[in-house]
This record gives C-alpha cells, sequence and structure tokens, in this order.
C-alpha cells in the first residue's frame, strides 16, 4: 500500500507535512544530508534538472540547491544555513528561495521517528509572520486547499455521482 | 478575472467548512437560500453571505425563478480547482515516490555489503 502524504497548517505560522518510508531512518536521514542522495529524488517537476546541489551539513553550515528548466533554461534557486545536526533523528535549517515572494525565511525543522524498520518524517515549515505564510500558501500551498483537502475529495466525489457523465 | 486570481478566489471560498457543506448540499441537486440555510444554525443573511463568496469565486450560479431563486453547483469551476490541486500533490507525491525508490535502493545495496 502507498505511504500517505499529508500536509496541514499549524499554528499561525506552520505548515506541517508527514510521510511514512519504508526504511531506517539512518538511510531516510542520509537521503537528505548526502548532495548525491538529494538530487537523485528532491525537485519534483518533469523537465528539470538540478546543476547545484551543495550541501555543508554542520551547524552553521550553509547549503545551495538550484534546479534548471531543461526546456527553456529558467533557474530557480534557494538556500539556507543548518542550526541543528542530530544525525540520524533531527535536521534544522533555514530556507529562503533567490526570488522569494514571501517575507523572511522560513525555518524548517526535520523530525524522522523510526518503529519497527519503517520511519516517520515530519517536516515543519515555520514562516516569519502568518501573512507569509498565508503568501505561501496561495502560491502553492492554499491553505483552504490543505485543510479541505480531504474534504474536497467528499465532494468531488458526491458532484460526480450527482452528475454522471 | 485571472486564472490564479480566480483559483485564489475558488480556494478561499473552500477554506470554510459551513461554504463546503452548501457545495455538498448542492451536488445533488439546485436549492433556495432557505433550504440550504435549514441544516444550519445560522441566520439566513448569513447564509446568504457564505453564498456571495461562493457565487464570487464562481462556484454557484442563481437560477431564473423569480421567488426562488435557487442556486446551483457550477462543477467545471470545481474541476479546474481540482485539477490545480492534483498537480501540487502530484508534484510532493513524485518527489517521495523516488525517495521511496531511492531508499530500496540504499537498502537493497546494504544488504549485499556483509
Amino acid at each position: 500500500m502507498k505511504n500517505a502524504l499529508t500536509i496541514t497548517p499549524s499554528g499561525d505560522r506552520d505548515l506541517v507535512m508527514t510521510r511514512v518510508f519504508d526504511a531506517p531512518r539512518r538511510l531516510v536521514y542520509d537521503a537528505h544530508t548526502k548532495p548525491e542522495l538529494v538530487r537523485q529524488w528532491l525537485g519534483g517537476l518533469p523537465g528539470w534538472s538540478m546543476p547545484v546541489c551543495e550541501m555543508d551539513v554542520r551547524v552553521g553550515g550553509k547549503y545551495r540547491w538550484v534546479w534548471k528548466s531543461e526546456r527553456d533554461g529558467t533557474m530557480m534557486g534557494m538556500g539556507g544555513v543548518y542550526g541543528e545536526v542530530k544525525a540520524p533523528e533531527r535536521l534544522v535549517s533555514t530556507e529562503k528561495f533567490d526570488e522569494a515572494w514571501y517575507p523572511g525565511e522560513s525555518l524548517n525543522t526535520l523530525v524522522l521517528v523510526e518503529q519497527g524498520g519503517r520511519t516517520t518524517l515530519t517536516q515543519t515549515m515555520r514562516y516569519e509572520s502568518r501573512e507569509a505564510r498565508e503568501a505561501v500558501l496561495k502560491s502553492g500551498m492554499e491553505e483552504g486547499v490543505v485543510a479541505s483537502f480531504d474534504r474536497l475529495e467528499e465532494v468531488l466525489a458526491a458532484t460526480a455521482n450527482a452528475n454522471p457523465r | 478575472m485571472q486564472a490564479t486570481h480566480r483559483l485564489d478566489a475558488v480556494f478561499a471560498a473552500l477554506a470554510d467548512p459551513t461554504r463546503r457543506a452548501i457545495i455538498a448540499r448542492l451536488a445533488s441537486g439546485q436549492a433556495s437560500v432557505t433550504e440550504l440555510a435549514e441544516p444550519f444554525a445560522m441566520s439566513q443573511p448569513a447564509i446568504s453571505k457564505h453564498l456571495k463568496v461562493l457565487e464570487r469565486a464562481g462556484l454557484i450560479s442563481r437560477g431564473r425563478e423569480a421567488q426562488r431563486r435557487p442556486r446551483r453547483l457550477e462543477a467545471k469551476r470545481l474541476e479546474e480547482a481540482d485539477q490545480w490541486l492534483e498537480r501540487y500533490r502530484r508534484l510532493w507525491e513524485a518527489n517521495y515516490q523516488r525517495l521511496d525508490a531511492l531508499l530500496d535502493d540504499l537498502k537493497a545495496k546494504e544488504r549485499n555489503v556483509p
């Protein structure tokens, strides 16, 4: 069975993502801290490569990630500084996009908990203000969408039943 | 309205539980404001306010019947929002599915190293 991804707003400034992986957390941690592994999965968009993936994983160390569209050469970069490094369970870092559309930077906390050989990942993104989170939500993670996603699915299912095509 | 602004309006409209309930009700057929207000412990003006938000987002429209003005669901707009959601969801699903595959590789490699 596929492991489900959840994304929910929490408090005034946080967004929380959780996902289970069928692997010990040591490996999940490696996949988040070793550049040669990170570039194999992080990025998401088809047709984009990751020409820059530099990570100095220690307290005060910096990281820098850049993605490039193979179609039109558009670059998208971001980076930050590691604040806490506690292998293999906790990693805290700041995050700021080169062309940030929201004020300030976010503070990202990755927590990995292992149980029976499986790992629960919790990624918390804390924004500078409620307004900053709103801006992020509006661009790609609309709060209402996230909060209501399951409900929306129900509604859509009901709609499909009511209006068979 | 531009497509992105329209989606903003749709998502903002769907952020509220009462409005989602109204949408769910309208999914089973059109209804008047009075009928829509019935299941909620809310005044008709309060419901009308919610309906206005849904209407501005293009999620519902009004029928022509003079007295009743029944509201009905604009399913197409809801589908647009869902497609947009799907894109976002696919992005993260794709990331984590690649991570799943990578972790499988790493586990396999560890088993082969004594």
